[in-house]
């Protein structure tokens, strides 16, 4: 009987069973940021302890880093004491810092791909839920709480029980206008926000092997918004073709044989899930979330519903939604004023995410009245997309370009709604208060539709927009 | 570091409805701006506590009649989103000794367990039958027993569920593992040589 990426690693990683009976897992790749860190390192000093394996610590800012303003002392000093903080953890412990003069800087989970960091066939974990980014690459990667960054930074290993495996299995093609994001929301609408949860999500079938490997990490990193923990795609040629020569990858002979041990990682053929979803990809149209969880979403062209058609455990938090966001159950987003911009996060802010939306900005123009900001998700994004002319792109549609970051993906920089201003965004969570103000309001969607909507004023089918038809 | 092991706990409680309560409602991200988690319960659900202008929304958690509760009474999912342990550490902070919720996200709930607050999984029906119950009542002590996973409140008293790990661990003490995987450093060292790391260029 065959076996699962996930359980063929997690038997690799198994240091034994504890008391309690779970698992002490051992983690192969371990990421920190200013925000998870600092009380655990507070810990470690409190309990005496050292970090065991400093070399399998990576550390950088992104939460709450501003994006405007680079030159220290930032104007909020917390800000400013985070990072510094930060700094003295990473020299004092002996951890590599992706600091912001090293150029490496970004936000986390595009970070460890860029630098090969990220690698197929190991756990990774990381004081953020959308650690399962890194699941796109083949490794088994979750999020942490912070005494769990002190158990990581410890002894390398977390106390855990194992999830089960669920195959979502996506099959025949994409239209045109429809993306990674498009597929995700999707799963998440139909499985619900918590229907993940005590599973690893396999991603699977001709359509994902289909995406790049980027798309697949927008789709791995919003695993947890459908409440699992852990999602993954298996690693095969393009996974390998994106980590060659990378800065952390092996080289020479011992790239060749990390790749032979790569593919024996993979799924087996005949491997055993705990469960199986089929997606048909011809019918997933651009989606947008109407509510104030990814999983409250609709196509373009559907309008939203009403509590009552909806199953009943849904039905509450239907009406909180529509109160909050001001909608109407039959009302259609279509033409929906926003005042917001935000092209960015770590589900989409990628080159990619920048070059695919560039060829529909390019002479265009932002419409008056909307603040639109485009945040690469790391200086090395940034890098290549001033060398490709993609930046110039943005700004002359008069989007404001700025510096490596979270940005408004959340409410913890400067960068904020302001009341109940609506906001088109790339990012993946739309809960209340998410990107700053209590009562702002955020649609979830790609980032091509997050462009569309900025250059018309309003929540707009973007294949209409872009093709004139 | 041995810890006391948590079987019973007794409190009034207080009732925060509703589903999907996630953590960026416990604790909204503008409030984790901080590098010690000292002074997080006073953020506990901070914009549904108040108006933006700053005032108060009589939100039960500052309702005089629930004044002192330490169990939070909550719905369905409670804890989705992030990882932050902000969320748990607000809770704990503000004095709440255990959650009980028709479930919890999976990242929420072992945050919490490593806490020492234990959070247990009720039934829709008995949360409902619950929260009206200390609505009319809120002088009653609810009792949550950890070894028989009982919650018992007046004459009210129905089953919870919790993961058994995390079920011993509260009753053994050991939920913060933390002991037990130090322990095991020399066989991590060992699985550390055969395990890659990425390589510094
Ligand atoms: S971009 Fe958003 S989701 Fe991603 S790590 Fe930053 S805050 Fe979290």
């Amino acid at each position: 009987m065959g076996k699962t990426l996930f359980h063929k690693v997690w038997e690799r990683h198994t240091v034994g069973k504890l008391p309690d009976g779970s698992t002490q897992l051992f983690i192969g790749t371990h990421l920190i940021h200013e925000v998870t860190s600092p009380q655990a390192f507070g810990m470690l000093r409190d309990l005496g302890l050292k970090v065991a394996f400093p070399n399998r610590t990576f550390a950088t800012v992104d939460h709450i880093v501003p994006t405007d303003q680079r030159t220290e002392p930032f104007r909020d000093s917390l800000a400013d004491a985070m990072i510094k903080d930060l700094r003295k953890n990473c020299a004092d412990f002996g951890i590599t810092f992706f600091d912001i003069p090293s150029g490496k800087q970004g936000i986390v989970h595009i970070v460890g791909p860029e630098q090969g960091i990220t690698q197929p066939g190991t756990t990774i974990a990381c004081g953020d839920s959308h650690t399962s980014t890194h699941g796109a690459f083949g490794a088994v990667a979750f999020g942490i709480g912070t005494s769990q960054v002190r158990d990581v930074l410890a002894t390398q290993t977390l106390a855990l029980s194992p999830l089960k495996v669920r195959k979502i299995e996506v099959r025949g093609k994409l239209g045109p206008g429809v993306y990674a994001k498009d597929i995700i929301l999707h799963i998440i609408r139909t499985l619900g926000v918590n229907g993940g949860t005590g599973y690893a999500y396999e991603y699977a079938g001709p359509t994902i092997e289909g995406l790049s490997v980027e798309e697949r990490m927008t789709i791995c990193n919003m695993s947890i918004e459908g409440g699992a923990r852990a999602g993954y795609v298996n690693p095969d040629d393009k996974t390998f073709e994106y980590l060659r020569g990378r800065p952390y990858c092996p080289k020479g002979k011992d790239w060749d044989e990390a790749v032979k041990a790569w593919r024996l990682i993979a799924s087996d053929d005949d491997a055993v899930y705990d469960d199986v979803k089929v997606f048909e990809a011809s019918k997933i149209r651009p989606t947008v979330t109407w509510g104030i969880n990814p999983g409250q979403g609709i196509f373009i062209d559907e309008a939203i519903p009403s509590p009552e058609q909806l199953p009943e455990a849904d039905r509450s938090s239907a009406k909180e939604a529509l109160e909050f966001m001001q909608f109407k159950a039959g009302q259609k987003l279509a033409g929906q004023k926003i005042q917001v911009a935000f092209f960015g996060s770590c589900t989409n802010a990628r080159v990619s995410d920048f070059l695919e939306a560039s060829k529909f900005l390019r002479g265009r123009k932002v419409a008056p009245g909307v603040r639109a900001i485009a945040v690469p998700g790391s200086q090395g994004v940034s890098k290549i997309c001033a060398e490709m002319g993609i930046d110039k792109v943005f700004r002359d549609a008069g989007f404001d370009w700025r510096e490596a970051g979270c940005s408004m993906c959340l409410g913890m920089n400067p960068d904020q709604l302001v009341g109940d201003e609506i906001c088109a965004s790339s990012s993946n969570r739309n809960f209340k208060g998410r990107q700053g103000s209590p009562t702002g309001r955020t649609l979830l969607m790609s980032p091509v539709m997050v462009v569309a909507a900025a250059v018309t004023g309003e929540v707009s089918d973007a294949r209409k927009v872009f093709t004139g038809s | 570091m041995s810890l006391s092991p948590i079987k019973k706990i007794t409190g009034r409680a207080v009732p925060v409805q509703g589903d999907d309560i996630d953590t960026d409602r416990i604790i909204p991200a503008r409030y984790m701006r901080c590098i010690t988690f000292d002074g997080l319960g006073e953020y506990l659900f901070r914009d549904v506590r108040f108006t933006p202008d700053g005032k108060t929304t009589n939100h039960p958690i500052d309702d005089s009649k629930y004044k002192g509760a330490s169990i939070l009474v909550s719905g369905m999912n409670f804890g989705c989103g992030s990882s932050r342990e902000h969320a748990p550490q607000a809770i704990a902070r503000a004095g709440f000794k255990a959650v009980i919720a028709g479930g919890f996200a999976e990242i929420f709930f072992g945050n919490s367990t490593t806490l020492g607050l234990p959070c247990v999984t009720a039934k829709r029906e008995d949360l409902i039958t619950l929260t009206k119950l200390i609505q009319t009542e809120p002088a009653t002590e609810v009792k949550i027993d950890l070894e028989k996973l009982k919650v018992t409140a007046g004459k009210l008293s129905f089953s919870v569920t919790m993961k058994s790990s995390a079920q011993q661990g509260l009753l053994s003490g050991r939920y913060d593992a933390i002991a037990d995987l130090l322990a095991n450093l020399p066989k991590v060292i060992e699985l550390a040589a055969h395990i890659p790391s990425p390589i510094a260029p």
